[in-house]
């Protein structure tokens, strides 16, 4: 298997990863607690990337609203938990269950009745908001007031029950990102990575060589919904508060969005590259107006704004791209 | 000679333009069957209904004993038939391995087994050579040939081919020719192919169909039809028959 | 319940959904001829809608008054949006344009948050709290002049679509993109005038609406969110259609809101959204099926 994963690629990517995997997993130790915060968002939101980049990079359907799948996984987890005391990797099943149901809704609605491109946009953008407004008045989950899950002492690390040092999140969200890694790479080159892409680059000439479209198009989305529940858990166990007004927004599905579109849409390390490159600099910058004793609410996501508009004007396909080729890395693309 | 494909009393109609009308024919089972006409005669259209991208109005289509009127695209070329489009379509961004390994993958599930079928195909249309070449990059004849081998790799018994010769040169006309001749010789796949080129029609066609205004004006054997007075007055003209 | 909650109710609703269905009628302008999706159109109304609680709170200048040199600020905003990049996008993949203007509508929430803060800010006119009584109805006099001033401009509007030579040659431009091309029209202007009038229609509309509501610097992609159920309720590239989905909409949500939870109102239009893109997606009036 592991040939097959490094098939085609470039000795210096293999290596490069190496080097990447083995500075990833020491940082910690290094790291204060403030820059390990800001790790921890750069992996959940560079898995979260990952995860919708199977939906966008892969089957070419554009979900604006993929924080709903984020919110299902973290409130049925965080629910059970607390109503019913069952540990995270337990709800974890039920919360993929759900989040995976909740995407064939959405793509079943897309698909039999053939709503694509802007529409479909706009439905994921609504059937996301629907469930904000749906969990504000969802009393089993304590509605706008908010879900709050128990917070025991950091003297030990649970990882069972997820209670612990930030340090454990860290190293639970790098192994689900090197899993949904491979994963993905292992999807890319198989019978349904193929058909994918066929899908992506012509849903007419797909079918005319008798490609099940419907069939891929929603396991794209039921996949990608399911791996993002997982987001979800980890939010929940880890903030251990939830708002349906913070989780399901609007705000929260872009951000999902901005590392692969910063980094690469359909590419591997594009999520994570974006992920890396966004928090890292929006920090920097917050870390350098406090302190020149400028204090500015929504700078941090003026500057996404901004990259963002800088990205999709001058390097569409992403950053990652531009550097793979740059480093002769080219070819770690699929 | 055993029909494989049989078309009764087919008909479709585009609010109040009737594109085909009432069409009967059938293609035997390893046979090589061309239709021809004038443009707006009703033959993509004809084509369109047999490989499920429109609904008939009217009339049955019959498959290897299957009947496919109503079936959607895939479903029609999962049972066997293949088609290739009069603009061509290959995916543009992957190589032309790729498109033709997505091709192979229909009957293969194995990644590696549809890679080995789609090197024989490509060497057998003599794009082995070119196989890492991005698809959009190739030139028109190539793209031809690039969506003709995808066909051929699902593994059809039925090839559908929509004015594949147009566009080309003489000698280019004269290679696909040969290879469709050849993969029909060997492999006993039944081809139906739409042309305007005669050059390739005398050539490769068994029989020929002729429509006009969406109606069959005649069927028979290339050189019966050539000098069926109506063809000659509706489509071909005096000249064609030198 | 009795009748009349009901009727003031309804009235009440019906009138702020001219309003909507102005806003709205800007998105649907420059969707049908543009055909880019204006991902920061309620974002822009907020612009609008900032701009006249600054002049107001400097010079007491009611939002009736300040509607037209606000709408003018728009239109050239609008018009420069669609001439120095837009324009450049129109042969990009449609998730480039979507993006594109999301971030767009990002920068102009931050930069508004930053600059007058998260609190809501509305305008107190001297007529904020008389009322016009019809018989049993009780109406706002604010949803009042706000809707019929919005009737104003959307008939404005029609009136130079139908009626102008300007307005002849963006028509055509929506029907037959190429046709234009080929009859000399110059495309690119026609887009930004066209993109222009739809940031001043939704900037009237945020003058507007702000005799009705409050504005924080969230409720842009709100607004947007609403343009879009209410385009695609209507019917996209149809203007009466836009209308038509606004008072729906409007009649729709304050209805929602006196039977259920006032906070549960936004879900009915999602609904309604829903069920429009499955069952009729060109909307009620549109021409085009989606």
């Amino acid at each position: 298997m592991i040939e097959r994963l490094t098939a085609g690629v470039p000795r210096r990517a293999l290596v490069l990863l190496g080097v990447l995997l083995a500075i990833f997993l020491v940082l910690p130790v290094l790291a204060g607690d403030y820059v390990l915060t800001v790790l921890i968002l750069i992996l959940y939101f560079g898995y979260a990337g990952l995860a919708w980049n199977i939906m966008m990079g892969f089957a070419g359907q554009l979900s604006l609203g993929h924080a709903l799948y984020v919110g299902l996984g973290a409130y049925t987890a965080g629910a059970l938990y607390v109503h019913f005391g069952i540990g995270p990797w337990i709800g974890l099943l039920a919360a993929v269950a759900i989040a995976a149901l909740a995407g064939a809704f959405v793509g079943f609605l897309a698909f039999r009745f053939r709503i694509a491109g802007v529409y479909f946009a706009i439905l994921t953008i609504a059937v996301a908001e629907f469930a904000r407004v749906g969990f504000d008045h969802l009393s089993w989950t304590r509605g706008s007031a908010g879900l709050f899950l128990p917070v025991a002492q950091y003297a030990h690390n649970d990882l069972w029950h997820l209670r612990g040092h930030p340090v454990m999140f860290y190293y639970v969200l790098l192994a689900a990102i090197a899993l949904a890694f491979v994963a993905s790479r292992l999807l890319l080159q198989s019978r349904t990575g193929y058909f994918w892409l066929a899908i992506r680059e012509d849903e007419e000439a797909a079918r005319s060589v008798g490609i099940d479209t419907f069939l891929y198009k929603m396991l794209a989305v039921v996949i990608s919904a399911a791996m993002t529940a997982f987001a979800g858990v980890i939010y929940a166990f880890y903030y251990n508060n939830l708002f349906p007004e913070q989780v399901f927004n609007i705000t929260h599905s872009i951000l999902i969005i901005l590392g692969p579109m910063v980094g690469g849409i359909g590419t591997l390390f594009g999520p994570l590259l974006g992920a890396f490159l966004l928090e890292s600099l929006a920090e920097s910058l917050r870390t350098l107006l406090e302190l020149i004793g400028v204090d500015l609410p929504g700078i941090n996501q003026l500057f996404f704004g901004i990259m963002l508009l800088l990205v999709v004007i001058a390097r569409p396909e992403g950053v990652w791209p531009w550097i793979a080729t740059r480093l002769g890395l080219a070819g770690a693309q699929k | 000679m055993t029909a494989i494909l049989a078309v009764s009393d087919l008909s479709k109609r585009f609010r109040g333009l009737t594109a085909v009308d009432q069409v009967t024919f059938q293609v035997g089972n390893g046979e090589i069957f061309a239709v021809i006409g004038p443009n707006g005669a009703g033959k993509t259209t004809l084509f369109n209904m047999i490989a499920g991208v429109f609904l008939p109005d009217a009339g049955s289509i019959v498959f290897a004993g299957n009947r496919i009127a109503g079936l959607p695209p895939d479903a029609i070329c999962r049972l066997g038939i293949a088609r290739t489009f009069q603009i061509v379509r290959p995916f543009p961004a992957l190589t032309v391995e790729e498109n033709v390994i997505i091709g192979a993958l229909l009957h293969r599930h194995g990644v590696p087994q549809a890679e080995v079928h789609a090197h024989d195909i490509l060497r057998r249309l003599d794009l082995y050579g070119k196989r890492n070449q991005p698809a959009s990059s190739m030139t028109l004849p190539d793209r031809k040939r690039l969506e003709l081998a995808r066909a051929l790799a699902t593994s059809p018994k039925l090839l559908l081919l929509d004015e594949v010769m147009a566009g080309l040169r003489p000698i280019e006309i004269d290679r696909i020719v040969e290879a469709l001749l050849e993969i029909n010789r060997e492999t006993g796949l039944t081809i139906v192919l739409i042309e305007h080129v005669m050059r390739a029609v005398m050539a490769l066609a068994e029989r020929v169909l002729v429509l006009h205004h969406g109606a069959a004006i005649a069927q028979g054997t290339p050189d019966e039809v050539v000098r069926d007075p109506a063809v000659i007055e509706s489509y071909l003209g005096a000249e064609a028959l030198g | 319940m009795q009748l009349d909650i009901f009727l003031n109710v309804a009235v009440g609703g019906i009138l702020t959904g001219l309003v909507y269905g102005l806003m709205a009628l800007g998105l649907s302008v420059i969707f049908g001829v543009v055909r880019v999706v204006n991902f920061a159109h309620g974002e822009m109304m907020t612009i609008a809608m900032y701009a006249a609680i600054t002049l107001f709170a400097a010079f007491h200048l009611d939002p009736l008054v300040m509607l037209v040199p606000i709408a003018a600020v728009l239109f050239a905003f609008g018009y420069a949006l669609q001439a120095g990049v837009i324009n450049k996008f129109i042969t990009r993949p449609e998730h480039s344009q979507f993006l594109l203007l999301i971030a767009i509508g990002i920068i102009i929430v931050n930069v508004l948050l930053i600059i007058f803060g998260p609190d809501a800010q509305n305008v107190q006119v001297p007529y904020a709290f008389d009322s016009f009584k019809l018989g049993p109805l009780i109406v706002d006099a604010t949803k009042v002049y706000a809707a019929g001033v919005a009737i104003l401009v959307a008939s404005a509007l029609f009136a130079f679509f139908r009626y102008t030579p300007v307005g002849t040659a963006i028509r055509a431009c929506a029907d037959n993109h190429t046709g234009a091309l080929v009859v000399g029209l110059d495309v690119r202007r026609l887009y930004a005038l066209t993109f222009g009038l739809g940031a001043a229609c939704v900037g009237a509309a945020g003058c507007l609406l702000l005799l009705i509501f409050d504005v924080t610097p969230s409720v842009g992609p709100a607004y947007t969110l609403l343009a879009f159920i209410i385009v695609i309720t209507g019917g996209l590239g149809s203007m009466p259609g836009a209308l038509l989905g606004g008072v729906l909409v409007g009649f729709t949500e304050a209805l929602a809101g006196l039977l259920f939870t006032p906070s549960a109102k936004s879900m009915f239009a999602f609904a309604i959204l829903v069920l429009m893109l499955l069952f009729r997606p060109q909307g009620i009036m549109g021409k085009r099926a989606a």
